[in-house]
């Protein structure tokens, strides 16, 4: 028996006061794919969903929500891997991707004001035209930015300029009760108090809802180039990563990538990769205002390399290029999806001196628990994405295998000193390596400003930090 | 084998404006680069030498520093190039260019094969392959999709027609312009680059070609004059389909056969 009210024809119709009815889904209108995100295998469908326009439709649905006890999940894109906005408790849905608007593009002040449903491609396109840059750089690249906020996505390029939270300089956000609270601004520095706007990012829809973003921009780097290095074995490849660390280059980007994955994407996108003579590679991207400026950053790294066993570096340097390889890169993950019949993720992040004892461990999994797993990741921050497939394994069996192929994996991460999830947060899928990865006072700390947000829990409840 | 791979500099972009007022194209000097479709060209000349053996010869034209784009033709594995280059060159047209690049590839040696991109991204023509094998005096493929085998004196390919493609095979010496994606370009190599960024280039002027008649060349022999260039229009199109998953997916369906995206 829920806790919560369920949506009768009195709430449709309250709803339909707020919310305009060809912007209302009730029943059976509500497309299947409001009843899940990216990845997670957990399904549930909304009893309605209102796509609103403003922050004054969601404060007034948050408001006659709380005050009719009704449940709220708040939903952007639906890109997310974790079942994070998954309607577990059905009830509203409240469908922010209509909210696309790119408010103001603040030169003065280096910010780009948007709403939340603004997609990730779609601020990297109107920036990079006006020569500005918007730095983090998620494989998925349409997903909403209040999606990004929500998980504080990180993506390529967080070796050289950080994760979303650098780059978010305001919020609006509407409270549980409707309030709508201002947080942060334009402003550069900011020691006024708690920052409520770093909670808030990275709370997965679970504290408030996003209506509005600043975002911090900076100039737009005119040139990049892209190596990709062909290492005869995976532990040549990272083993290198952290003297390409320790000596004090500063590529936007240290991805490495595995033969096998590789391959996947081939098939996937239908086109060759740009070489095909390794079975592992490392991917470094650097940028600058001139070719020459680059080139005189990467010349020492390849220098490490070549001497760390690496075969060659390939010089991407032209758009196609860079295209050719990226496009295989930004392809990973809807790849491996494909060659298999279901599959669950790993996101840990460890320190990165340690990715190369994660990434051999993992191998030994493998063949230790009879499943295939693949990987692939961001060597340059620790960050790791592995991926445990199904294939032709029995429902039983796959459950079975996933759960201690995960347990395995979450211990040895804690082990190494790293965290549950790099970029793609807690969601409903990983609230149990939460747990068990941080102190119990931690969680009762996160549970008690959960209820200092959200004293009735009616906000996208059973998430991150709660059973 | 002797393979020939005709190459150009052309603007780094691939957003190349064109000036509203002056009709001409905005050019940003330093910023260039080979192009894109050249690469085709050169990564099938690498292959069939990997295959057959042989050399691999890069060719271009222009002001001196197109010599840039043979440095990089050597970093993917070229193994000599030559520039074609004197300022009575200069405003050539189609058929200035063709003559101009022939004389030349006369001067540089004797192929078996010649290597085009199907077209340049600033040209665009898609004219100065066949001119060349024209001019030469030699068969031409254009729009190959796909090489097949070499021998006896020839080559087989595939050649990409509005309604068929067809099999063809060709006796060297020859010309081929490849199209995009006949093959994935390999990328320069740092240590090739190293290796080869002390190699010499032959250079050709008006006085090194056979035909010194400078009337044949550049403006004065053009008999082509652009009047005027703009940008295309945009025929992008966007259609927004509305209902419920099963009616969307019935009309995209309907689209893409319409389309011809699916049977």
């Amino acid at each position: 028996m829920s806790a919560y009210k369920k949506i009768d024809e009195n709430d449709y119709k309250a709803i339909l006061s707020i919310v305009p009815e060809e912007r209302v889904l009730y029943k059976d209108n509500i497309n299947e794919e409001y009843s899940h995100d990216e990845l997670s295998s957990e399904r549930s469908y909304p009893d309605i969903v209102a796509r609103v326009t403003s922050a004054e439709e969601v404060s007034k649905l948050m408001a006659y929500a709380k005050e009719h006890n009704i449940v709220v999940t708040p939903r952007g894109a639906g890109t997310g891997l974790v079942g994070a906005s998954v309607a577990v408790e059905h009830g509203l849905m409240i469908d922010m991707t209509l909210m696309n608007h790119i408010l103001e593009l603040d030169e003065k002040n280096l910010t780009l004001t948007v709403e939340p449903g603004v997609l990730l491609m779609e601020i990297a396109a109107y920036v990079e035209e006006r020569g500005f840059f918007y730095p983090p750089d998620p494989g998925e690249k349409s997903a909403t930015i209040g999606g990004n906020i929500s998980t504080n996505a990180g993506g390529m390029r967080a070796v050289k300029y950080g994760v979303t939270r650098d780059f978010v300089r305001g919020l609006e956000v509407v409270l549980t009760d409707g309030t709508i609270l201002h947080l942060g601004g334009k402003v550069v520095k900011n020691s006024s108090g708690y920052d409520i706007k770093d909670m808030i990012i990275g709370s997965e829809g679970t504290l408030g809802i996003v209506t509005k973003a600043i975002l911090k921009l900076l100039p737009l780097p005119r040139k990049n180039v892209s190596l990709l290095i062909p290492y005869p074995t995976l532990a040549q490849a990272i083993g290198t990563v952290p003297l390409i660390i320790a000596s004090k280059a500063i590529p936007t980007a240290i991805e490495f990538m595995e033969r096998e994955v590789i391959l996947d994407a081939e098939k996937y996108l239908g086109r060759k990769f740009p070489d095909n003579q390794a079975d592992a590679y490392l991917l470094l991207k650097f940028d600058g205002n001139t070719m020459e400026e680059i080139a005189s950053y990467y010349d020492d790294t390849a220098q490490i390399c070549l001497e760390q066993g690496a075969i060659d570096i390939l010089i991407a340097d032209t758009d196609e290029r860079s295209e050719s390889i990226w496009k295989a890169r930004g392809a990973f993950l809807e790849a491996i999806k494909g060659s298999t019949t279901e599959m669950d993720e790993v996101d840990v992040v460890v320190p990165r001196s340690r990715v190369n004892e994660f990434v051999e461990f993992v191998h030994g999994l493998q063949k230790e628990m009879g499943v295939r797993i693949k990987l692939f990741g961001h060597a340059g921050d620790g960050n790791l994405h592995v991926y445990i497939l199904r294939d032709d394994l029995s429902k039983e069996d796959w459950k079975k295998v996933l759960d201690a192929t995960m347990e395995r994996m979450y211990n040895h991460a804690r082990d190494l000193d790293g965290q549950v999830s790099g970029e793609h947060g807690i969601g409903l899928a990983k609230r149990p390596y939460l747990k068990e990865s941080l102190q119990p006072e931690d969680i009762a700390l996160m549970r008690r400003i959960k209820t200092a947000f959200d004293p009735t829990n009616i906000l996208n409840p059973h998430k991150v930090c709660e059973d | 084998m002797e393979i020939l791979v005709c190459i150009k500099q052309v603007p780094g972009s691939n957003k190349v404006e064109v000036d509203s007022v002056t009709g001409v194209l905005k050019r940003d000097g330093a910023d260039s680069k080979m192009n894109p479709y050249d690469l085709y060209a050169l990564e099938v000349g690498l292959e069939l030498r990997e295959q057959y053996g042989g050399k691999v010869s890069v060719l271009t034209m222009g002001p001196p520093q197109a010599k840039a784009v043979l440095y990089e033709a050597f970093a993917m594995g070229a193994d000599e190039g030559a520039l074609i280059t004197d300022r009575k060159f200069g405003g050539a047209d189609v058929l200035a260019t063709s003559y101009t690049v022939s004389q030349g590839i006369k001067k540089f040696g004797k192929f078996d094969l010649i290597l085009c991109g199907l077209q340049t991204t600033d040209g665009d023509t898609a004219q100065v392959g066949p001119e060349v094998s024209e001019t030469l005096g030699i068969p031409c493929v254009c729009n190959v999709s796909a090489i097949g085998a070499v021998k006896a004196g020839g080559i087989t390919v595939m050649m990409d027609m509005p309604e068929d493609i067809e099999e063809v095979k060709v006796s060297f010496p020859c010309l081929l312009t490849v199209q995009k994606d006949i093959m994935q370009p390999r990328l320069p190599s740092y240590k090739l680059k190293k290796a080869t960024e002390k190699r010499g280039i032959q250079m050709f002027t008006l006085q090194d070609m056979e035909d010194t008649d400078e009337h044949h060349y550049g403006l004065n022999g053009s008999p082509t004059q652009v009047q005027r260039i703009f940008p295309p229009t945009s025929d992008k199109v966007q259609q927004k389909l509305e209902g419920t998953s099963a009616e969307m997916a019935d009309q995209l369906y309907r689209i893409l056969k319409k389309k011809k995206f699916t049977a």
